[in-house]
């Protein structure tokens, strides 16, 4: 992963999750002052950028449940070298895939028309608010992952660990658990 | 008392004449998975985790049905078996619905700890997601159906130990339901005595202490070998 006149470029992103993910990765603390030495941050849900960059390794959290969400996460996977399923929400759909269980229209109307004291109508893929996808699915179902860390969420010890390993030209051993 | 000797994992063990593979093994510290065995309770081969190579014969045996033979050449950890347990846990993973963040056994699981266990980081099938009751009618305990396994360790425990048999197994394949009584809600079933057991023995977040919350569920075994201590030897050791 290291090159002599190239950091590797990491990207980390945000798909239908709960920004744990997110906030673990930053309990690595001053330890991202030493990971900022050794990469160079192109893309993260905090920084301002038009267009995903080309990265070398992204961290995605989240699953797939938009039209959104799908069209990027191919968009990223072009652009990515090394695709990494960070926290059980990319791994499995966790609880983002909750909504499964029942027919996206009723989970609809219940966010939107029954428990809600103000009814201003369903979204339904507007320019602001993208379209449910019938289904929500973990990432590898839509776009080949090269790596996953379980759990929800993975600690920041197990995300060091993985990343260490990489740059380190390891190869990552899991986070020992699931889910 | 007749006794046999046999090669398990390159290593030589002894064990009676009758015993299975799996309980030789165990005894001897080679810890073949499964997820139906518990120590206790007859063993019905449900959940294939435990199958070995036997040396001469092309098929796989469950382990936990196969009596041990003299000379027998068993292995029980090889990249075959290994590929077919990954397989199997992640075949039980996606048949129903597994939310380990939100279920009250998360961190004291059993499917949990031998996915981890055999290294398995993610799912190649897609999930089922099926729509799946949890009857809650019961004063003390809740079933979801969305956790259970088959594994039929409840079925057993009820029906050997405490001698009700309130639950049996209903429908086939993956469609197949835990039910008590005839498919009464738990609450109504006349023949449960609350005794609780069937709750200890489950290995996974599928039957529960009401009241328990995320990952609060945790089991007490220990009446199992009490019990069966007292009834096959008469004596009455914890
Ligand atoms: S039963 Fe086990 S594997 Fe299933 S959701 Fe609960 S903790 Fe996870
Ligand atoms: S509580 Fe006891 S009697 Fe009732 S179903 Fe469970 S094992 Fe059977
Ligand atoms: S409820 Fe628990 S013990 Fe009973 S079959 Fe399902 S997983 Fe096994």
């Amino acid at each position: 992963m290291n090159d002599a006149n190239h950091k590797p470029r990491l990207a980390t992103l945000w798909l239908g999750g709960c920004s744990g993910c997110h906030m673990s990765f930053f309990d690595l603390d001053e330890r991202l002052i030493d990971l900022a030495r050794r990469v160079e941050f192109c893309a993260c849900p905090l920084m301002d950028y038009k267009d995903f960059p080309d990265a070398d390794i992204t961290l995605v959290e989240g699953a797939v449940a938009n039209e959104e969400h799908l069209a990027y996460i191919k968009k990223v996977r072009k652009h990515t070298k090394v695709l990494v399923s960070l926290g059980d929400c990319a791994v499995t759909g966790n609880v983002t895939a909750l909504r499964n269980l029942f027919p996206v229209e009723d989970v609809l109307n219940r966010a939107y028309r029954e428990t809600s004291t103000v009814v201003t109508g369903i979204p339904s893929g507007n320019a602001i608010i993208p379209r449910l996808l019938p289904r929500v699915r973990p990432v590898h179902e839509v776009v080949k992952v090269d790596y996953f860390i379980p759990a929800c969420p993975p600690s920041a010890d197990a995300i060091h660990a993985f990343l260490t390993a990489l740059l380190d030209g390891r190869t990552p051993s899991g986070s020992g658990r699931f889910g | 008392m007749n006794v046999n000797t046999l090669q398990i994992d390159r290593k030589m063990v002894t064990g009676r004449e009758g015993d299975a593979i799996f309980a030789v093994a165990w005894e001897h510290g080679i810890h073949i998975p499964r997820l139906c065995h518990i120590g206790g309770l007859s063993d019905v081969g449900a959940c294939r985790l435990c199958m070995v190579e036997i040396e001469g014969q092309k098929r796989l045996q469950a382990s936990c049905l196969t009596p041990i033979q003299e000379g027998m050449v068993v292995r029980t950890d090889t990249p075959r078996l290994r590929q077919h347990r990954k397989l199997i846990v992640e075949l039980l993973l996606a048949e129903r619905n597994h939310i380990c963040s939100v279920c009250v056994a998360d961190g004291a699981c059993e499917l949990q700890s031998l996915a981890a266990a055999l290294g398995i980081d993610h799912v190649r099938f897609r999930y089922r997601f099926p729509t799946l009751p949890v009857d809650t009618s019961h004063e003390r305990f809740g079933l979801d159906h969305n956790r259970c396994i088959l594994c039929t360790r409840c079925v057993r425990v009820c029906d050997e130990i405490e001698g009700a048999h309130t639950w049996d197994v209903c429908g086939r394949g993956a469609n197949s339901l835990i039910i008590s009584d005839l498919g009464e809600p738990w609450g109504e079933s006349e023949s449960c005595t609350s005794c609780g057991k069937c709750v200890q023995v489950c290995p996974t977040g599928a039957l529960f202490d009401k009241g328990k919350t995320i990952a609060e569920m945790r089991r007490d075994r220990g009446f199992l070998k009490y019990i069966v201590t007292a009834r096959k030897e008469k004596q009455w050791i914890g």
